[in-house]
């Protein structure tokens, strides 16, 4: 079954990032493209929510090569999920990028460079191929390297050489760990990959293959090997750090999410369990991390490093209950990590400062702005009817349905929990003492006005509360998307219909 | 660089052209054999190097006054824009149309939208190519020293 529409949110913001790198001295002309190209690609992905959720997961051959041989791109509920959050999260960064990247980053490719990160992540979500998934990985790496060093100032680039080594290395072990596949199995076609281990059976060789790439992916997805997060999301703009906390460790995560149900899913107690362990480390260090530092900017970042957690937590149980609870609290983890990054990068345009005990008094001048974080840092919480609440619900409740039988999911619920209890503290902290208080800082005092800059957190905070508060509406869909995760048979049918 | 020697450079004078037609073959061949725009691409960025290293990169960029990022950056759209092209005929992205058409002087040739796609590959690699060797080439550019606060 072929359907061109499965193309569109990869062809275009890549047309659109070229046609800007081309047209390098026209800046209105770059941001009108931007919107436009968030909006289609956006529209595309909604379409094809609609088209999986009725008729099924959608393929394309590319060139009307037949999978295995040729590139296929498989757009099932998951990825097509992913793909609107995307699309979202990527223009409210962009209409705030708009006021505050200044016009030196404009001029050198800004704006290009985002197109070509949401061209290489769209297509993470969208590959049925492996080694294309480290393409696409790739393209988005090399264009978050520019976005991170662009501006040449010194913390970028000390926290850039660190970015890039640590993902260089990373690659190369995923390619090394594409390797091993291909010469144990012969293909690197997922739905075929998928096929080919069920037959031989998940042996010691593929299950270590298989750690491997859970290494990989926590490097890829700060799970666990989050040391170099921190430093690198702290040091760009806002605009370009929401992008990066709402973006790229979520791919690691989607790519775990993938090959963890659909190729590795014969040894569970192995790589489920590693990845359950490594989830809940990493809650506990995220949390620690969060509520030690006093830096807004640093804060936040290990705040991504406990959601990351809190997502592998949930797929880790691996029942279609806590798949459901992952999924949902994955896309909410999205679109508020960036709402909660524009929102710090709005108090730091404010104040010119991130440290936390030097801000004071900021909501008598911006009560709305105060008013959004507040409720943003409720949603993160999850408290109900904000769209945090549901996510956790379901996954605290599928990590106890396995009884005493499981005791490890009563351990990973009560970290899971005191982690929410952490996001609260280190994140009320902020509201606490820079929005409370007395007010030191007039309004002509201010290093930045925050006019406009409102609009795409109220978009994001909008879509947050209709997630959260629409958690009925949505829940099917999601519900789709953790019942074909549980059914490799399904994708493998979509795919390779011949085969079965 | 100051060392300009004149054997080399009478030398280039012929030797780019070699390069270049070369170029063009290793560009066609690769329908069917070893070749193709990446290599075509290539190899014209090896004569365009040599011409760098024969005259000095100032020279040289007043005889090709391109900017090889915005080349680069055709390329890659001229490439997809071939595979779009499939879109509008409602077959699958990136497939490609072949047809034996009789020309005046070749007789029956064989054209294919695959050559239009190989362009755009072989532009893009020039671009990039070129990119490289000036970036690498260039002082600390009035550019970066614009971004010193």
């Amino acid at each position: 079954m072929m359907n061109n529409i499965v193309i569109l949110p990869l062809l275009i913001p890549l047309v659109a990032g070229l046609l800007m790198g081309i047209a390098r001295g026209n800046i209105p002309l770059q941001r009108w493209l931007s919107v436009l190209s968030c909006l289609f690609a956006g529209a595309a992905s909604l379409l094809l929510v609609k088209q999986v959720f009725e008729q099924g997961i959608q393929t394309l051959a590319m060139g009307g090569w037949p999978a295995p041989f040729g590139i296929v791109l498989v757009a099932d509920m998951l990825s097509s999920l992913l793909l609107v959050t995307t699309s979202i999260v990527s223009l409210a960064c962009l209409l705030f990028a708009f006021r505050t990247i200044g016009s030196e980053r404009e001029q050198y490719y800004f704006y290009p460079l985002v197109q070509f990160l949401i061209t290489g992540v769209n297509g993470s979500f969208l590959t049925g191929d492996l080694f294309n998934l480290y393409v696409c990985f790739e393209v988005m790496l090399v264009a978050s390297y520019v976005l991170l060093t662009l501006g040449g100032t010194r913390s970028q680039l000390t926290e850039g050489i660190k970015y890039m080594v640590i993902n260089v290395f990373a690659s190369s072990l995923f390619l090394i760990a594409i390797g091993y596949l291909y010469a144990v199995v012969g293909t690197l076609n997922m739905a075929h990959l998928s096929i080919r281990i069920a037959e031989i059976g998940q042996t010691g060789f593929t299950t270590w293959v298989a750690v491997l790439l859970i290494m990989v992916f926590g490097l890829k997805a700060a799970l666990f090997l989050h040391f170099w997060l921190p430093g690198s999301y702290s040091a760009p703009p806002a605009a370009i750090a929401a992008i990066f906390a709402a973006l790229l460790t979520k791919v690691g995560i989607y790519a775990i999410l993938r090959l963890f149900s659909l190729v590795f899913y014969h040894q569970l107690g192995i790589t489920h369990g590693l990845l359950a362990v490594m989830a809940a480390l990493t809650m506990i260090v995220g949390g620690i991390g969060a509520v030690a530092y006093w830096d807004i900017r640093k804060v936040l970042a290990y705040n991504v490093i406990i959601g990351v957690g809190f997502v592998v937590f949930g797929f880790s149980l691996f029942t279609p209950a806590a798949l459901t609870g992952a999924i949902y609290y994955l896309i909410h983890d999205m679109l508020m990590k960036a709402l909660l990054f524009l929102l710090g990068g709005c108090v730091i345009w404010i104040t010119g400062s991130g440290k936390i005990r030097e801000i004071s008094g900021l909501i008598s001048n911006h009560p709305l702005l105060g008013w959004l974080f507040f409720v943003t840092v409720l949603a993160l919480t999850g408290i109900p009817p904000l769209s945090g609440f549901a996510g956790k619900y379901i996954i605290i409740r599928a990590s106890l349905a396995g009884g005493t039988d499981q005791p490890g999911g009563y351990f990973l619920a009560a970290i899971g929990l005191l982690c929410s209890l952490m996001i609260m503290y280190s994140l009320l902290r902020i509201f606490l003492h820079s929005f409370w208080g007395e007010n030191t800082l007039s309004l002509d005092m201010e290093k930045g006005s925050i006019r406009g800059l409102l609009s795409p957190c109220l978009l994001l905070m909008a879509v947050g509360v209709f997630y959260g508060v629409g958690a009925e509406l949505v829940y099917p869909y999601i519900e789709q998307a953790a019942v074909s995760m549980l059914d490799p048979d399904l994708y493998i049918r979509a795919v390779l219909p011949e085969v079965i | 660089m100051k060392t300009h020697s004149m054997i080399l450079l009478t030398v280039t004078r012929v030797v780019v052209f070699v390069i270049m037609i070369f170029a063009v073959q290793l560009f066609l061949m690769g329908h069917s054999r070893p070749g193709g725009g990446f290599v075509g691409g290539l190899a014209v960025a090896a004569a365009v190097v040599l011409l760098y290293l024969a005259a000095d990169v100032k020279t040289v960029q007043l005889g090709i006054p391109l900017d090889f990022k915005v080349l680069a950056l055709t390329g890659v759209l001229i490439a997809v824009a071939t595979g779009m092209g499939s879109l509008i005929f409602g077959q699958p992205f990136l497939s490609h149309a072949f047809g034996h058409f009789a020309l005046p002087l070749f007789g029956s040739t064989e054209l294919t939208t695959v050559v239009i796609f190989d362009t755009g590959v072989g532009l893009a690699v020039l671009g990039t190519a070129l990119t490289i060797i000036d970036t690498i080439s260039e002082d600390i550019s009035e550019d970066i020293c614009r971004w010193k606060r």
